[in-house]
């Protein structure tokens, strides 16, 4: 998880010192260059966590790409066994997403895409107005603060089975609107009970992130725009969301990442193989559980592909900062415009 | 202290020795009795039997008194979780990395063909376990194509769970046996005030493998079949279709009601229980948690209703297989006859209701009177067909639940959901 850095406070007077200042930690990098030594050393530090990350990540993900490019064992119509070897195929388990088989695997992406466009979205306003209520200094608070984080601290498949009770044919969700909807057969109710679902265990994620990136903004720009006479809502627009607005999309794009591979809750919520809720990790998996690792392996480099691009998209266009080193990104005009930004750095 | 160790040590490794020797002993002298043919099953030594959870406890009894007699042959009881797919999915990596964990496997009655076509278990002698003292259908699902690959262990069959003291109020002497009985006599149930508000029947129809389970008994129960006796798909009949009929109907005329199509096995015995429905299918395991609940004493079982005359079951169960990979699989075998017997099949359904698959369990007096539902399981039982036998069977099982599904939800027809289903499964088989 993010572990959120928050900067030294600068001495009062540095904000207004020459315009292409850089961040004090990077300044001071730059100050004193990496000595060859210095670089071994480094190399040698970070090896073993690269040779974990080369175990578990990137071989992984190798044998995946080789495993996508084999077909399907054949069974020996005359023995009845099962061959030993796996068809070379090629791409033709990709080649086949776009031929008659390929119906669920796009039934599969558009669920993946549309409950991650939903549940971000809803997540993400849910999640702001959270953090405000958070930030505000009341008696209760934290009370307040820990009841809205409850959701978060729930395992999935917990919440998963919690939502199926709720969502049961007697459940608490039909009593309330007072009419039997049948939330776990197939059909449109049933992408609503997972997007419910989702956006209450995971826009406390996001109010805790919003949240720490409020608690960086200084009360003096608060109390600056109050005597121009700004309205509360002008305050939130132009102050407090700009501000935050780093802050909010690291948590939009962690969440984008989430949900993309959603998996535990539609299986638990609603159950394997519906159509209306079936998702590409959903869909992988059951290929992989009918033995079938070639379509399963393809099914999840594509899905890693989407995930990427996403990520790509949201660091590009959108200018997430995921690793905290905007200095050497942005030119320096911009970064005077956003000197608040810069102190609720937050390291991916 | 130390010099305890020491002894101990001393012990041990005095122990060990006299196992390898006894053990190799035990497997020579075997391996000379045994059949030329099944030369593979040698090695003795401890292994493993690994099943899905048990809640009841009675798997490790079993394994206590086993591993008593045979101490230099221990079985260790391998725990996996209680859900059906997980257990298969670690058998199936198990079997992928050729690991040798695993010896003795408790297999669902539909994985056979799949494991013994992927030749992840062994074929095992037929003459060596009495299978002729076993109920018929069970020994089938034992079976890929001619040969044994592994021995029924439990059995389990569908029966009618039905409300004798509304049934009694209406006039009613005997449990239906035909659908339309069932249909009429619900009728009569429902006229009157007690019954007020009440649903008819209910199954397993959720999109799980409940409701394949269903619709092949229902397909079998008016006479048609999923696949046929060589494994190949033949649904889209006459006689299927009114199978199909039935429950789609009874879904459109309220016979069946429409929150079913959510029931697992749980959500039905709940309704049941609380007096929600009048007839039930499901399995006995309900018998003794229902004799607990409010509808205590009133109500009983009979073989599940067909079309004309009495239904056919599907086949639930376990079997024992043996790990293609494993070692010591002379004491395996030995293992799997003595969990397999009929001594261990009646500790298995006297402490934990498990229906054995020996025929003469279900006529004894004694097990009668503490399972009244035993001659109707039996019945139902040896009125059973099993679910398609296929190696395929997770797409075949998944094709049926979309297209039943389809049919119930009424986003198909029955003739349309069947020629779709017939497609589908010809798809899947011809792999």
């Amino acid at each position: 998880m993010a572990d959120i850095k928050i900067p030294p406070e600068p001495s009062t007077d540095e904000p207004h010192l020459a315009t292409g200042r850089r961040s004090p930690v990077s300044g001071r990098r730059s100050a004193a260059p990496a000595t060859e030594g210095s670089g071994r050393m480094a190399a040698l530090l970070v090896s073993p966590t690269l040779l974990v990350l080369t175990i578990v990540v990137l071989y992984p993900t190798l044998v995946a790409l080789d495993d996508s490019l084999y077909g399907t064992k054949g069974l020996d119509p005359k023995t009845g066994f099962i061959s030993d070897t796996e068809p070379f195929v090629g791409l033709k388990n990709y080649a086949d997403i776009f031929g008659a088989a390929g119906d669920r695997f796009w039934n599969a992406f558009w669920n993946t895409t549309f409950f991650t466009v939903v549940t971000v979205g809803l997540e993400t306003v849910i999640g702001v107005a959270m953090a405000l209520i958070m930030h505000k200094a009341f008696s209760g608070r934290a009370m307040i603060r820990a009841s809205i984080l409850i959701p978060w601290a729930v395992p999935t498949a917990i919440s998963g089975l919690l939502w199926r009770w709720i969502f049961n044919s007697n459940g608490v969700a039909n009593a309330l609107i007072g009419h039997q909807i049948l939330w776990t057969t197939e059909g449109f109710h049933s992408k609503v009970a997972v997007i419910v679902a989702e956006v209450w265990k995971t826009a406390p994620f996001i109010g805790l992130l919003v949240l720490a990136g409020l608690q960086v903004i200084s009360k003096e720009v608060y109390e600056a725009a109050r005597l121009d006479g700004a309205s509360a809502t002008l305050q939130f627009w132009h102050i407090t969301l700009p501000l935050v607005k780093p802050a909010l999309l690291v948590a939009m794009l962690f969440r984008c990442m989430d949900a993309l591979r959603m998996f535990d809750l539609p299986y638990i919520l609603i159950g394997a193989q519906k159509n209306s809720v079936e998702t590409l990790s959903m869909l992988a998996q059951n290929e992989a559980s009918n033995v079938r690792f070639g379509p399963a392996s393809a099914y999840s480099v594509l899905l890693f592909l989407y995930v990427f691009l996403v990520a790509l998209a949201f660091v590009r266009l959108l200018g997430a900062d995921l690793v905290g080193d905007d200095g050497k990104a942005k030119p320096a005009r911009k970064r005077r415009k956003t000197t608040f930004s810069r102190r609720t750095e937050v390291t991916a | 202290m130390n010099a305890r160790t020491i002894r101990a040590l001393q012990c041990s490794a005095a122990l060990v020795a006299a196992g390898l020797t006894l053990a190799a002993c035990g497997s020579g002298g075997d391996s000379s009795s045994r059949q030329s043919q099944n030369a593979s099953f040698t090695g003795r030594g401890p292994i493993s039997y690994v099943a899905g959870k048990d809640s009841s406890g009675v798997v490790q009894k079993v394994i206590d008194r086993w591993n008593k007699l045979h101490p230099k042959e221990k079985v260790t009881f391998i725990q996996l979780p209680t859900d059906a797919d997980s257990q298969r999915q670690q058998m199936i990596q198990n079997a992928e990395t050729k690991s040798d964990a695993y010896t003795v496997l408790s297999l669902d009655v539909v994985w056979t063909s799949e494991f013994a076509a992927h030749q992840w278990i062994d074929k095992l002698p037929e003459k060596q376990f009495p299978l002729d003292k076993m109920l018929k259908p069970v020994v089938e699902t034992a079976k890929y194509r001619t040969g044994l690959y592994a021995v029924p262990a439990a059995s389990d069959g569908g029966v009618l769970y039905y409300r004798t003291d509304l049934l009694k109020k209406a006039g009613i002497t005997a449990p239906p046996t035909t659908w339309a009985e069932m249909t009429s006599d619900c009728a009569k149930v429902r006229k009157l005030p007690v019954a007020k508000g009440m649903s008819c029947y209910a199954g397993q129809f959720q999109k799980y493998e409940g409701l394949t389970v269903n619709f092949s008994e229902a397909v079998n129960s008016a006479g048609g079949v999923v696949t046929d006796a060589n494994g190949k798909p033949d649904v889209d009949t006459p006689a299927a279709k009114k199978g199909l009929d039935f429950l789609v109907g009874s879904v459109k005329d309220g016979t069946i009601p429409k929150e079913a199509l959510t029931y697992q096995e749980e959500d039905g015995r709940q309704a049941f229980q609380s007096s929600k429905l009048i007839f039930l299918r499901n399995w006995p395991y309900v018998y003794s948690l229902a004799q607990k609940s409010a509808v205590a004493g009133k109500f009983a079982v009979a073989p599940l209703p067909g079309l004309n005359g009495s239904g056919s079951s599907s086949l639930g169960g376990h079997n024992l297989a043996l790990s293609s990979f494993a070692k010591n699989k002379a004491t395996a075998l030995d293992f799997m006859k003595f969990y397999s017997s009929e001594e261990s099949a009646s500790t298995f359904l006297k402490d934990a209701s498990l229906a054995p698959p020996y025929a003469d369990l279900y006529d004894d007096a004694a097990l009668v009177k503490q399972y009244p539902y035993l001659p109707v399981l039996k019945t139902s039982i040896l009125n059973a067909v099993p679910r398609p036998r296929v190696v395929q069977y997770g797409d075949v099982s998944s094709a049926i639940q979309q297209q039943a599904y389809a049919a119930l939800t009424g986003t198909k027809t029955s003739a349309q959901a069947l020629k779709d289903l017939q497609s589908a499964l010809q798809k899947s088989t011809a792999q």
